[in-house]
């Protein structure tokens, strides 16, 4: 890096530091844990409390919430290393994601990658300012891991497609503006190559969505119905026929998302000894503290890899199926992390509560079975390592 | 710091690759075995060794050393590792030479250093009394300069010209210099499963030459020298794991059953993606705690314990998958992956297995 740009990375910085310190509300530097600390925006958007709805107004003029978007498409235009600046600074205060959205972290992505740049303008601006909940339509009762095998139909009618089908697990599609969605434009072509990306709006009439209620006690996804829905043509995203290109560009990206371990307020080691207490100066359950140890290593070491994968991307090598990898060691530790909170924290773990907040450990801990299934299970990363990075034939 | 190699430091890698790939490949290995070396290793290539300068890769310029750091010295540790190269680089430049230059004086480091660097003298150190790793156990004594006690696994102890020595006196745990050519010193050869050697040593008041430290810095000396030690040898356990595993995945490409590649079959495919994923940990845990002797981190005692229990248990799994992959044809002594088990379980034992160090870890951390 040049002495100049060192200078301006570390005016950025102080300039950035002070605006936080000036704007972010002491109420938004926490970990979200409810489900109100979550602001999601859309078309009626709904606000928890007023500091909730300032760190969002400020974050969304300065451009923030989106930071590495161009201008036009309501970001900032903040370059990499600034970004890096901007969450390093966000996260010593602790300070939330103003914004909850699949239109940031699905959607955008591809329209940035797939769309017209009348789409950029139309959808981008709307998704950075918080103005449309944007919900995923990908997985099929039909479809899951074989999720080209979708039979959602979007038949070609002139001027318009009719949607018919239904799609499953759409995270708050009972809260969703619209849609995205894959959709089969062609029966005949081989199931890779006759899927489109479609946007749908959720108020069109012939949509339909209902709550599926988790292990977990809660209702995070929902199934959705398309009858004889009718679906403009020009929001196809990229070419007829051609979407499952874009589905497989998100699917590495939704998977280094869910890959990462998240942060929580105890380390397991302090969980375990708060829990079942320390004898003769050891955790005063010999196997859960071998294990627990065995986990801390594992978490460092994997966090060690991220890391690792970051120096050396920015030394030059690409990352390619590596999600794979994070995905499924990530989440495989976050069960075994589950388990083993579980495990140390007794009896008073098997609470469920009449609200999520009294079960939250038995109820997460459930939760995370979802963990290796979700944005393609650890079967399917196992396969795609298996053939893109060992290179073992296909029989 | 970020965590990939200098330029430098990858040019090292890659001549140690080709030095060890031409002169001591596994095949190497198995000659010493079958013509029952006196040595164990081969003399020819130690010396080459020394004259590249990786007998002193990591010590002071001024006692002949090239001080190229740790992370260096890794990487040959590495590719040695790959072709499971026996030579005196564990014993003499890991163990003792660590020992000596992290805790002798500059009179200590001339006289040894210098011969290490040189390699004009082997060196071993003696820190094991009990069956499994017990590094501040010892009831050797010394008394009115004289030693006396049985040490056990000293590795390289019978071609060793210099023991290092742990021993107690009234002051609590030292590191004594012995002759292991002096009266009173015997030396009992074992050629091991993974056919290097370790010996039992008795010292029978024996004469104290030198001392490294003061008497009761032991533990402070074995602890801090034995977690650079670990980290290097995990170096090169991480290097025998990637290259039984780049074996057993080709072997699963070449090997044809029911017509078909086995490779092609999904109850191998994920075994060898899970191990895929743990190797990698391995690869980052190790590279961390290289670059953490180097700049002298304070947490070098966990990242040392971290690292030695989780590659002990990924070269456990890495070489008892490769045996069950490769069948029968890995049963065979013909086939070279049985080495790499063999090798495996010695590397596992030394300086700790991962039970020990899981333990330690909890300790480190209070619990």
């Amino acid at each position: 890096m040049s002495t100049a740009t060192q200078v301006n990375i570390d005016a950025f910085r102080s300039e950035t530091r002070e605006w936080l310190e000036a704007n972010c509300p002491q109420s938004m530097r926490s970990p979200v844990k409810t489900f109100k600390d979550y602001f999601w925006g859309g078309r009626n958007p709904t606000f928890h409390s007023e500091d909730q709805k300032l760190w969002f107004e400020r974050m969304r003029d300065k451009g923030w919430t989106v930071p590495r978007w161009n201008k036009e498409y309501g970001g900032a235009g903040l370059s990499k290393s600034e970004y890096k600046v901007l969450k390093e600074e966000m996260a010593k205060i602790g300070a939330r994601s103003p914004l909850f959205s699949f239109g940031i972290h699905m959607l955008g992505p591809a329209l940035l990658g797939f769309g017209s740049e009348e789409q950029k303008l139309q959808y981008l601006p709307e998704i950075a300012r918080g103005e449309m909940w944007w919900c995923q339509g990908y997985s099929e009762p039909g479809a899951g891991s074989d999720l080209a095998g979708l039979q959602t139909s979007a038949e070609d009618k002139g001027d318009h497609y009719l949607v018919n089908g239904q799609k499953v697990w759409t995270s708050y599609a009972d809260y969703a503006d619209k849609i995205f969605c894959l959709v089969r434009t062609d029966k005949n072509a081989p199931k890779h190559t006759g899927i489109s990306f479609l946007l749908i709006d959720m108020k069109s009439e012939g949509v339909s969505t209902r709550p599926i209620k988790l292990i977990s006690g809660s209702s995070p996804f929902c199934e959705t119905f398309f009858d004889n829905v009718k679906v403009p043509k020009e929001n196809l995203v990229g070419v007829e026929n051609e979407g499952w290109n874009i589905a497989k560009y998100l699917l590495t990206h939704e998977r280094s998302m869910i890959g990462n371990v998240a942060k929580m307020d105890k380390t397991l080691d302090e969980y375990a000894i708060e829990s079942i207490g320390i004898e003769d100066s050891v955790l005063a359950d010999p196997v859960n503290r071998i294990k627990t140890a065995q986990w801390l290593i594992d978490e460092a070491a994997f966090n060690f890899t991220l890391e690792r994968a970051l120096d050396e991307a920015k030394a030059g090598s690409p990352p390619g199926a590596k999600s794979s990898f994070f995905k499924y060691y990530g989440t495989e530790m976050n069960k075994r992390r589950y388990e083993l909170m579980m495990s140390t924290g007794g009896f008073d773990n098997l609470v469920w509560g009449e609200e999520y907040e009294d079960g939250k450990t038995a109820r997460d801990f459930c939760r995370t079975k979802a963990n290796s299934i979700e944005g393609g299970t650890s079967e399917v990363q196992l396969n795609i390592i298996s053939k893109h990075i060992l290179g073992l034939p296909k029989k | 710091m970020a965590l990939v190699l200098s330029e430098e430091q990858q040019m090292l890698k890659s001549s140690a690759k080709e030095f060890f790939n031409g002169n001591a490949p596994v095949s190497a290995l198995r000659r010493l075995r079958d013509e029952k070396n006196a040595d164990g290793y081969d003399k020819r290539v130690w010396e080459e060794m020394v004259q590249m300068g990786w007998s002193g890769l990591v010590f002071p310029e001024e006692y002949g050393g090239l001080q190229f750091g740790y992370t260096g010295l890794g990487q040959i540790m590495y590719e040695s590792g790959k072709t499971l190269t026996a030579s005196p680089l564990m014993s003499t430049v890991v163990l003792a030479g660590t020992v000596i230059n992290e805790f002798g004086s500059s009179e200590q480091k001339q006289k040894y250093i210098s011969d290490i660097c040189e390699g004009k003298r082997l060196f071993a150190v003696a820190f094991e009394e009990k069956n499994i790793h017990s590094p501040h156990i010892a009831n050797t004594k010394v008394v009115d300069n004289k030693l006396s006690g049985s040490k056990k696994f000293v590795l390289d102890g019978h071609i060793a010209d210099v023991f290092l020595v742990t021993a107690s006196s009234d002051s609590g745990l030292g590191v004594y210099v012995v002759d292991a050519k002096g009266a009173g010193v015997h030396v009992e050869r074992h050629i091991m499963m993974d056919s290097r050697n370790a010996s039992t040593v008795t010292f029978d008041n024996a004469s104290v030459l030198d001392m490294i430290g003061l008497p009761g810095d032991g533990k402070t000396i074995i602890d801090r020298s034995l977690d650079i030690a670990r980290i290097c040898l995990s170096a090169e356990m991480l290097g025998s794991m990637e290259e039984a595993f780049s074996r057993t995945v080709a072997y699963l490409k070449e090997r044809k059953q029911f017509g078909v590649s086995i490779g092609s079959f999904q109850s191998l495919q994920h075994r060898a993606a899970h191990m895929y994923c743990e190797i990698e940990l391995c690869k980052s845990l190790v590279i961390k705690s290289l670059q953490a002797i180097d700049q002298n981190a304070d947490n070098l005692a966990h990242l040392a314990s971290m690292t030695k229990a989780k590659v002990g248990q990924i070269t456990e799994l890495v070489s008892n998958e490769a045996i069950q992959m490769y069948g029968g044809i890995g049963m065979t002594d013909d086939e070279e992956i049985g080495f790499f088990l063999k090798r495996a379980r010695v590397s596992q034992q030394t300086l700790g297995d991962y039970n020990y160090h899981l333990d330690k870890y909890a300790v480190l951390n209070n619990y």
